[in-house]
């Protein structure tokens, strides 16, 4: 039981014991949440941390009556408080009483921006639907109302705004949109599932900052779901840690994160690169005289406009030096310029111009037979390791594959180097004949990793190769990847939007804004030492700091390094 | 018409884009009505390669009284000349059936064959192709396939060869869709990154990821050539009267539609569940290769 | 409008382009309609006969000259004359048309009835609402497919047998203008409300599935709402793009309704055309036709945009690897599309 039960004089806002809910699949029953227990008081933020599977979000869609068709609460209890001191049981109440509850009651600011908004209707439209849809009719009143939300979660110009459609907005000022109409009735209840795991790192603290100042003004309960626990330390009173369906812990934040009971939360503690150090990890040293292995020059790189109109700039006289054997980290929100950049090393992008000499050939030259003998010294890893394994072929052919176009070994030599490199990525044999589908999420960035090595090549580009991954299996290829380095002396280009990451892998850093390089330099230096605001900000907006706010330099950077 | 292609499977269950959880393999269990979908279609399939195994009436011959209402006898009655209408049905099927496969094999061969080439090629060579199928696309199916009748004349091969060029553009929309999705996927720059040329990353990865689409179309594409090549012989410019053909079959049985329901009834049945049957099993396919 | 000109501009290529295969297939390579008249030897024609009957026919000169000459002719409105009856086709049409353009209005509109019914109440539980139905609507979503594995002629004579001979509903011979439409009618609408149908699900199906549509129900609507507000509009738009392939099964439709039910019509003309390979008829009818098809395309497409604010600017993706090496691969356009700062938006 939730200590906010305790100490609070009434009843939690919201209160839910036993509960569970499954799904009917082909394979039968499953069991997505299996007992949980939670609470949120009014005005509080309770915080459910859990990696994917954890039944997190069941749990949430379980609170709002909004289970998938096959899913279904199969125990427990939901109960809302009103501030009449009436309880109501969610469980188990007909569809037409949760209608009348959604909205008025209860809000809900879903996971991602982009496809939340009904792509043909107007912002103001959106945000206006809660209102009709429980029976405002005055359209002047409607309309007053939907300025004054669009106005209240921050947006410029609320009157032209509200004309616009979704596609013409970025995705945090989507977000806003989406809280302006969760808003609208003022919801006792607010969920928040995943709100800001789509946006970039300075949109998300910014819209943090929102909810938690809309929190404060209205009184409303905040049920925050999400897999980063930096974000729930930061925003969160009470913290519920979940795993395959059930409450790991539960408890007063500050009491969890420092004295933390049960296993799997000192996992994820431990796992969270912004929170903790994740890879032990000595600086590469560089004698100065050593000509670097990686030398970007003026790099220039255009995207023509369709039609006539100016051509879109990426990356603008971008120059940097990568010495052999160490790490240089290309950060930057969306937009940025650093895939772009990281394309170009690798050869699949011929840049508008600037050069860029790798091992003394320069890259950019290339073409025909000379530009896939030189795919064997740089190699690209994907973000998505579900993309970027053929469905149909088998572990060991697609990691044979490489050698194959490249006619190296024989048939029996490329199937144990194929082998070697599974091991090498610390994968058991047995992998070598299953197809991509029967893998899990980190054993196919392994095998990715696997697949790039095995041509031997000097740099290996890594593209946000760790950004989709769970935390605790985050922690693990970064791991492997440092042991690799050490093993191999590869030299990586790390292409993250995560400075927490960044810090703790990089030896050099280009920090990247709208295709232009803001800063560069040492690791060390850029980070603790920044001298452009842009890389403040990104600095501050780093969860786990404390709710900051973009622009305050205000921000102790040795707690984040400590432990 | 590829109207398969459209969607995708909605499957709501449980697990998310981060799914980290090893997956156990599954293999999609065949549900019921594909599994009777294939029956019929292997049936069918049997009458037109032994349709002397079913039936022991010939088709053209006088066997019996004319206009004979269906009983054990004659299961579906016979015509106004004594045939036998459940052996011209038979023996039917390997004209209707045949004829749809050669315009499958004509849309299929010629269609995916101008899609890859312009889906891997690109440049003006795609712009040009693509712009024949938009020609082909413009004139009315049915208005298409006349024209080439008149065109070879009249019979089962001839309107086989219309109703194929007819779905040309059909498949070779989809096969450049399918392989211009797949040469953007992730694991094609990554065969390309490790040293791939065109030719094999065409044959090893491309293709093969290419192909489920395009044959659960050719499985659709069969059902709607049978009814296309009937239409063609209804209209009376496919095979000459005494051939058991579906389409004529029907056709004759229209003069009669006011005593002898069953010369017309029984055959559009036969028709109608066999295209119905194409249509489950393109749906199957389609379906069993979505993750 | 850059859009406009582009779309029109590519229209009227490929009008030039079928006009030109339309040609090819049946005014040049068979060009000797007048030989499949004349040349029957029953006719007792000599060979100088037929050489001045085919130069009166223009059918002696060379085929680039005949050819633009059929093309500005069509432009003048002058389809040419039929081999077999040697009227104007353009009179030939004109008569047969009113007849046509009835029985395709009506059965389209019926077919649009039809298929937004069945759509609409077989999907109506797939959001949510009550569920007592649900027999019903799994039988409605059988229906389409079932619909169009029917042979379009087999359905006429089945309507025939059943309404006018079975239950004596809709009398066959001395029926008046309206009794005589409504058979045909219903044999046209089934074919075209079928697929129409079938979209119209699967749109609504992948619809109901968006984030938006929850996010509506979480603001507390109701299955009516979220039907009409939220996913009609967007999956209407799905369907539009079948309005070219609705017009095509129109005019097959007629064809066959029309030779089923044996009414005058331009169907008929054509199948009487291609019966006696009268080439000039079916030319003018396959070139008038594809006319219509472009039209309809050229519409839809410039109607799009109105309906879908996100196609109102021209999206310019990303470019593919385009330098000396030709032989690398296509990139993914993936410029990382420029975001607005959201810091600068606060």
């Amino acid at each position: 039981m939730s200590p906010a039960h305790h100490h609070a004089p009434t009843a939690p806002l919201l209160e839910v014991a036993g509960l569970r809910v499954a799904y009917r699949t082909r394979r039968g029953h499953v069991e997505a949440v299996r007992g949980v227990d939670l609470a949120v008081a009014r005005g509080g933020v309770t915080a459910v941390v859990g990696e994917s599977g954890s039944g997190k979000s069941s749990a949430a869609q379980a609170v709002i009556g909004l289970l998938a068709d096959n899913g279904a609460v199969t125990g427990g209890t939901i109960a809302l408080t009103g501030t009449d001191g009436r309880r109501q049981e969610l469980v188990g109440l007909p569809e037409r009483d949760w209608r009348q509850l959604r909205g008025t009651r209860i809000g809900l600011i879903p996971q991602d921006p982009t496809s939340s908004l009904d792509p043909v209707r107007t912002i103001g439209a959106s945000v206006a639907d809660p209102l009709r849809i429980h029976g405002w009719r005055d359209r002047d009143r409607i309309d007053a109302r939907v300025l004054e939300l669009l106005e209240r979660v921050g947006l410029d110009d609320p009157a032209a705004r509200a004309r616009q459609y979704p596609h013409e907005l970025s995705g945090g000022m989507r977000q806003r949109v989406l809280i302006a109409a969760a808003l609208a009735l003022e919801p006792e209840l607010l969920i928040a599932d995943e709100p800001t795991s789509a946006l970039d790192v300075t949109v998300q603290a910014t819209v943090l900052d929102l909810i938690d100042e809309l929190r404060e003004a209205t009184g409303a309960g905040v049920l925050l779901i999400t897999h980063d626990l930096a974000v729930a330390a930061d925003r969160a009173d009470t913290l519920v840690v979940m795993r395959a369906g059930r409450v790991e812990e539960s408890g007063p934040t500050g009491q969890v994160l420092a004295a933390p009971s049960a296993d799997y939360t000192r996992t994820l503690l431990a796992d969270a690169p912004s929170l903790r150090r994740v890879v032990e990890r000595a600086p590469r040293l560089s004698s100065t005289d050593e000509t670097p292995l990686v030398t970007v020059h003026g790099l220039r790189q255009e995207f023509a406009g369709r039609g006539g109109r100016t051509p879109f700039v990426a990356v603008e006289d971008l120059s940097f030096e990568i010495p052999r054997g160490t790490t240089h980290a290309l950060v930057g929100e969306s937009g940025s310029g650093k895939t772009t950049t990281g394309r170009a090393i690798a050869g699949f992008r011929v840049p508008t111009a600037g050069s860029i000499l790798v091992d003394g050939t320069e890259v950019t030259q290339l073409g025909g037979k000379r530009l896939r003998e030189f795919r064997s010294t740089v190699q690209l890893v994907h973000q998505n390791p579900f993309g970027s394994l053929d469905p149909r072929q088998s572990i060991a052919q697609i990691l044979e594959e490489p050698l194959r176009n490249t006619r190296r070994g024989s048939r029996a030599e490329r199937r144990s180097a194929a082998l070697h490199h599974l091991e090498l990525v610390s994968l058991p044999p047995e992998v070598a004949s299953r197809r991509p589908r029967e893998l899990s999420g980190g054993q196919r960035q392994r095998v990715a990793i696997a697949r790039a090595l095995i041509l031997q090549p000097d740099v290996v580009v890594l593209d946000e190769a760790v950004s989709a991954l769970d935390v605790t299996v985050q922690a693990q290829i970064l791991r492997l990847l440092a042991s690799l380095q050490d093993e191999l002396g590869l030299t990586y280009v790390f292409i993250s939007h995560d400075l927490a990451v960044v810090r703790q892998v990089a030896d050099t850093v280009s920090v990247l804004r709208r295709g232009v390089q803001v800063e560069s330099g040492a690791v060390e230096r850029v980070l603790e030492d920044p001298r452009h605001d842009y890389t403040r900000q990104l600095l501050a907006a780093i969860p786990g700091s404390g709710g900051t706010r973009p622009g305050d330099p205000g921000i102790d950077h040795e707690e984040l390094t400590a432990s | 018409m590829s109207l398969q292609t459209l969607t995708r499977d909605q499957a709501s269950e449980p697990g998310t884009a981060r799914s980290s959880a090893p997956r156990a393999r599954r293999r999609p269990a065949l549900r019921p009505t594909a599994v009777l979908a294939c029956l019929v279609l292997l049936v069918a399939l049997a009458w037109a390669l032994a349709p002397a195994l079913f039936t022991s009436y010939g088709p053209t011959s006088s066997v019996g009284a004319s206009l004979q209402a269906p009983s054990a006898e004659h299961w579906f009655g016979t015509d106004a000349t004594g045939r036998d209408v459940f052996s011209r049905v038979v023996h039917g099927a390997s004209h209707s059936i045949t004829a749809a496969l050669v315009a499958v094999a004509v849309g299929l061969v010629v269609g995916t064959t101008l899609g890859v080439i312009a889906g891997s090629v690109g440049g003006l060579v795609e712009d040009a192709l693509m712009r024949l199928v938009d020609v082909l696309l413009a004139i009315p199916g049915l208005l298409l396939s006349l024209s080439v009748v008149i065109l070879l004349g009249f019979g089962t091969t001839n309107a086989a060869i219309a109703v194929g060029v007819t779905s040309i553009a059909t498949f070779a929309r989809l096969s450049r869709s399918r392989v211009l999705e797949v040469r953007r996927s992730e694991y094609v720059e990554a065969a390309f990154g490790s040293g791939g040329t065109l030719p094999t990353i065409l044959w090893r990865h491309i293709l093969p990821n290419s192909a489920a689409p395009v044959i659960a179309l050719a499985a659709l594409q069969l059902g709607s050539a049978i009814l296309q090549i009937s239409t063609l012989g209804f209209l009376g410019y496919g095979a000459p009267p005494p051939t058991p053909e579906w389409g004529l079959l029907i056709a004759e049985g229209r003069d009669y539609v006011a005593t002898a329901w069953w010369l017309t009834l029984l055959p559009g049945l036969v028709v109608a569940a066999v295209v119905l049957s194409t249509n489950r099993l393109s749906d199957a396919i389609g379906k069993a290769e979505r993750p | 409008m850059r859009y406009l000109l582009r779309r029109i501009g590519g229209a009227l290529l490929v009008l030039v382009l079928a006009f030109t295969a339309a040609y090819v297939l049946l005014a040049a390579l068979p060009g000797d309609a007048v030989l499949a008249r004349y040349g029957n030897p029953d006719l007792g024609l000599t060979a100088d006969q037929l050489a001045e009957i085919r130069a009166a026919y223009g059918a002696d000169r060379s085929a680039i000259v005949q050819y633009l000459d059929t093309a500005v002719s069509f432009l003048r409105g002058d389809l040419g004359y039929s081999v077999q009856s040697g009227a104007a086709v353009s009179a030939l049409l004109a008569e047969a048309l009113p007849s046509t353009l009835t029985l395709a209005a009506l059965g389209l509109l019926v077919a649009l009835v039809l298929a937004v019914l069945i759509a609409f109440t077989a999907t109506h539980g797939s959001l949510r609402g009550g569920r007592p139905t649900a027999w019903l609507r799994s039988a409605l979503r059988g229906l389409p497919p079932l619909m169009v594995s029917l042979p379009v002629f087999w359905i006429g004579i089945m309507l025939i047998q059943v309404f006018s001979f079975q239950l004596g509903l809709v009398p066959v011979l001395n029926a008046g203008p309206v009794q005589s439409l409504i058979l045909p009618v219903a044999t046209l609408a089934i074919p075209i409300a079928a697929p129409l149908a079938q979209v119209l699900i699967r749109s609504i199906d992948e619809v109901s599935a968006q984030p938006f549509v929850a996010v509506a129900r979480s603001r507390g609507a109701s299955a009516w709402w979220l039907l009409w507000r939220t996913v009609a509009r967007n999956a209407l738009l799905p369907a539009l793009t079948m309005a070219g392939l609705l017009f095509g099964e129109l005019v097959g439709g007629a064809v066959v309704t029309e030779a089923v039910f044996g009414r005058m019509g331009v169907g008929q003309l054509t199948a009487q055309a291609v019966a006696a390979r009268d080439t000039p008829v079916l030319m003018a009818v396959v070139v008038l036709s594809t006319v219509v098809f472009v039209l309809v395309n050229l519409i839809v497409d410039l109607l799009y945009p109105v309906l879908d604010a996100r196609l109102r600017r021209t999206d310019a993706t990303g470019p593919a690897r385009t330098g000396a090496t030709s032989s690398a691969p296509v990139a993914p356009a993936s410029p990382e599309p420029a975001e607005r700062s959201e810091v600068t938006a606060r």
